[in-house]
């Protein structure tokens, strides 16, 4: 009988090595945009963003048109690619520096205007490229770089939410949060993912997916220490699920009255 | 007969295979790949059920599975 | 094509329809919000995009990322807000892109008045962003030539597949001129690009970066975009000589609308006998140096006229190796020729300098 392969390298990811650490998460969630590409024919119509930070690099690891934005701009830089190219399906790949920190103008804009496109959110708690710094997700107590003596809410305030944050907005539009902890975990991830690049198939909102994830070197413990870590720690905190769908019923305040101009 | 084939020089030593594998048959030969990380090697291929899970949190996509007829399906993926 | 009476403003925005350009991504700010008005009901008009980003950082990445489509695009702004674009500029112009910017310039620096001024000539010809590169800067003075300029503007960017900037000033934006559209192009017969983020169809995906880790590659980015900037000094220095000839008491500088008051000033002061003339850059990078300095050449004193402490006249000095004499207003307030008149006959009997 002939070995059928059921598991492999999707054609959206090149035939290449990453930079990765080892057992750092981004891995796992480019395999999981590239599978959906794959899955959903797209990767010939695909437009990517990289964000500054460790993923800056993304561009040499999909296998689709890529382009290289400045920090926390990638939002921006997809509205601009998106508005003149609707039907290529565009989509930015981000850090907790650059989406929630120095990007959060870009990302709650990008998302109230119901801009087309995917984001894919990487929290991890930290800033990993520039060497472990604290980052606005980092956890009350959480110590980095920068808050050597553990993340003092007086000073530095509490980790921001991004998915809730962006849930409270009118504009309707699909933000959802991950987890990446276990393999049935990355399966609900991937669930999330294919369901965030359908709707911009349809053309029909904004979406991104936050997706809790490690990082072993900067948090100074194993991969797999990781990985539960960020169960134990970090999933209290950032939880998982749909926080906004766009099949959800219209506030109010949206009824033709007020709608204006059509 | 599923059976997987690690790409070794594409593996980092991350050891989340070993962990995942539900059959507990992964581990880490103590030979270094090209990059000087110990890779993941099959232990006991007998008793590899297809089920893929070492491939879904390999984060370096070094793993791919191949089935001869039957496979576990422990989640839709 | 018929000769309408427009606004400034409004008819640099026309000027980019007829151009072919159909997207627009801007900020309102005094004194060029009449751009983004205009545009938001012509461009939904001609089914193209207007965007009112939440900040001129996020509009100049807007624009980043449309040029990196392939597709014509357009901003504009003021003074503070182009500095907000410094960063995305830079961006553009090492990753080699296409984009034509406004910038209707006010009294700065910091956050400044909102009436007319010059004191963005550094900005523009020196400071755009961090790195070595330049952006292509031209100068109109009227709002014909200003629409003239965004239509050129667009095939200039597409050329060197560098930012050009068309910097006027607040009287420019906001005087209303009679004005013709010459241009009528249409967006699909545009040309389209190789580099281009469309889609890696029966192709090796296209990568749009400015990010060069490797320093040999980052000195080969840098050498291309310098190769650009010579053709650039070779091939689009643009000037406008006023009354030169030979055995001039003075050579007078100026750009913009400042040229229109110092020319009348001029005309007045050479029917009373003085013999004085001008030279107004069009180009402010490239600067006309050879242009400048031949004029200089011809006439004993040498006067910059500016809305500013003097920031063209570094180049004046620079092209001709000479003492220059300045005259200035800052604040937004601009001097009528009567004014200029003065200090010019001052300059002559060289009781200032």
């Amino acid at each position: 009988m002939t070995v059928q392969t059921i598991f492999s390298r999707p054609d959206s990811l090149r035939e290449c090595s990453t930079h990765y650490c080892p057992g750092c998460t981004h891995g796992i969630s480019h395999r999981l945009v590239a599978e959906t590409l794959d899955e959903l024919n797209l990767r010939e119509r695909a437009i990517g963003v990289a964000p500054v930070g460790c993923s800056v690099l993304a561009y040499k690891y999909f296998n689709c048109d890529f382009a290289e934005a400045a920090h926390g701009r990638a939002p921006a830089m997809a509205t601009g690619m998106k508005r003149c190219k609707p039907d290529n399906i565009v989509f930015t790949y981000q850090g907790d520096g650059d989406l929630a920190s120095i990007g959060m103008a870009e990302i709650i804009h990008s998302a109230n205007r119901g801009e087309k496109i995917t984001v894919i959110f990487i929290n991890n708690a930290i800033y990993g490229m520039t060497g472990g710094q604290m980052a606005p997700t980092t956890l009350p107590g959480q110590v980095t770089s920068t808050c050597p003596f553990g993340r003092d809410v007086n000073q530095a305030g509490y980790p921001i939410r991004v998915a809730e944050l962006l849930s409270t907005l009118a504009t309707p539009s699909f933000i959802a949060r991950g987890r990446l902890d276990n393999p049935m975990g990355v399966a609900s991830a991937k669930k999330l993912i294919r369901q965030a690049f359908q709707y911009q198939v349809e053309g029909r909102c904004f979406s991104l997916i936050e997706l809790v994830s490690t990082c072993p070197t900067n948090w100074g413990i194993s991969p797999q220490k990781a990985l539960d870590w960020s169960r134990t720690d970090m999933l209290p905190f950032f939880k998982t699920g749909v926080f906004k769908s766009p099949d959800d019923d219209l506030p109010a305040f949206k009824s033709p009255e007020f709608a204006g101009v059509k | 007969m599923p059976m997987i084939k690690v790409y070794k020089d594409q593996c980092k030593g991350c050891e989340l295979c070993v962990h995942a594998c539900p059959q507990q048959i992964l581990g880490m030969t103590d030979e270094l790949n090209a990059k000087g990380y110990f890779y993941a090697q099959m232990v006991d291929p007998g008793r590899c059920i297809g089920c893929a899970i070492c491939g879904v949190i390999c984060p370096d996509w070094a793993i791919e599975v191949g089935v001869q007829g039957t496979r576990y399906v422990l989640f839709e993926y | 094509m018929a000769r309408v009476l427009m606004k400034g403003n409004e008819a640099i925005a026309e000027a980019s329809i007829r151009a072919g350009c159909r997207h627009f991504f801007g900020y309102p700010i005094t004194p060029q919000s009449e751009i983004p008005e205009y545009l938001a009901k012509r461009y939904v008009e001609c089914g193209g995009t207007y965007v009112q980003a939440e900040s001129e950082v996020a509009a100049s990445n807007m624009i980043y990322g449309a040029a990196s489509t392939g597709t014509r695009v357009f901003t504009s702004s003021s003074s503070p807000g182009i500095s907000l674009m410094s960063e995305a500029i830079s961006y553009i112009a090492a990753s080699e892109l296409p984009v034509v910017l406004v910038n209707i310039v006010r009294a700065g620096p910091g956050l400044g008045g909102i009436l007319p001024s010059q004191g963005d000539y550094w900005q523009a010809t020196r400071g755009m962003g961090h790195g070595d590169f330049r952006i292509l800067a031209l100068a109109p003075s009227s709002v014909q030539e200003a629409a003239d300029l965004v239509v050129e503007a667009f095939d200039l960017a597409d050329k060197y597949t560098n930012p050009v900037m068309v910097i006027g000033d607040g009287i420019i934006g906001q005087m209303m001129e009679p004005v013709e559209f010459k241009a009528e192009r249409d967006p699909s017969t545009l040309p389209k690009h190789e580099w281009a983020l469309t889609g890696a169809r029966n192709r090796e995906p296209n990568i749009v970066t400015s990010l060069y880790l490797d320093p040999h590659e980052l000195e080969a980015m840098n050498q291309r975009l310098y190769v650009k900037y010579q053709q650039m000094e070779r091939e689009e220095k643009r000037w406008e000589d006023y009354k030169i000839k030979d055995g001039m008491q003075l050579c007078v500088f100026a750009w913009g609308t400042v040229a229109r008051i110092c020319k009348t000033a001029i005309d007045e002061l050479n029917n009373e006998g003085y013999t004085i003339g001008l030279v107004r850059p069009i180009s402010l990078y490239p600067f006309p140096m050879e242009a400048v300095k031949a004029a200089a050449d011809k006439a004993e004193k040498l006067m910059s006229v500016e809305l500013s402490t003097g920031q063209m006249i570094d180049d004046v000095k620079l092209a001709t190796g000479r003492d220059c004499a300045f005259y200035g207003r800052q604040g937004g307030i601009v001097p009528g020729p009567d004014e200029v008149k003065k200090e010019m006959v001052k300059v002559i009997e060289g009781e200032r300098s």
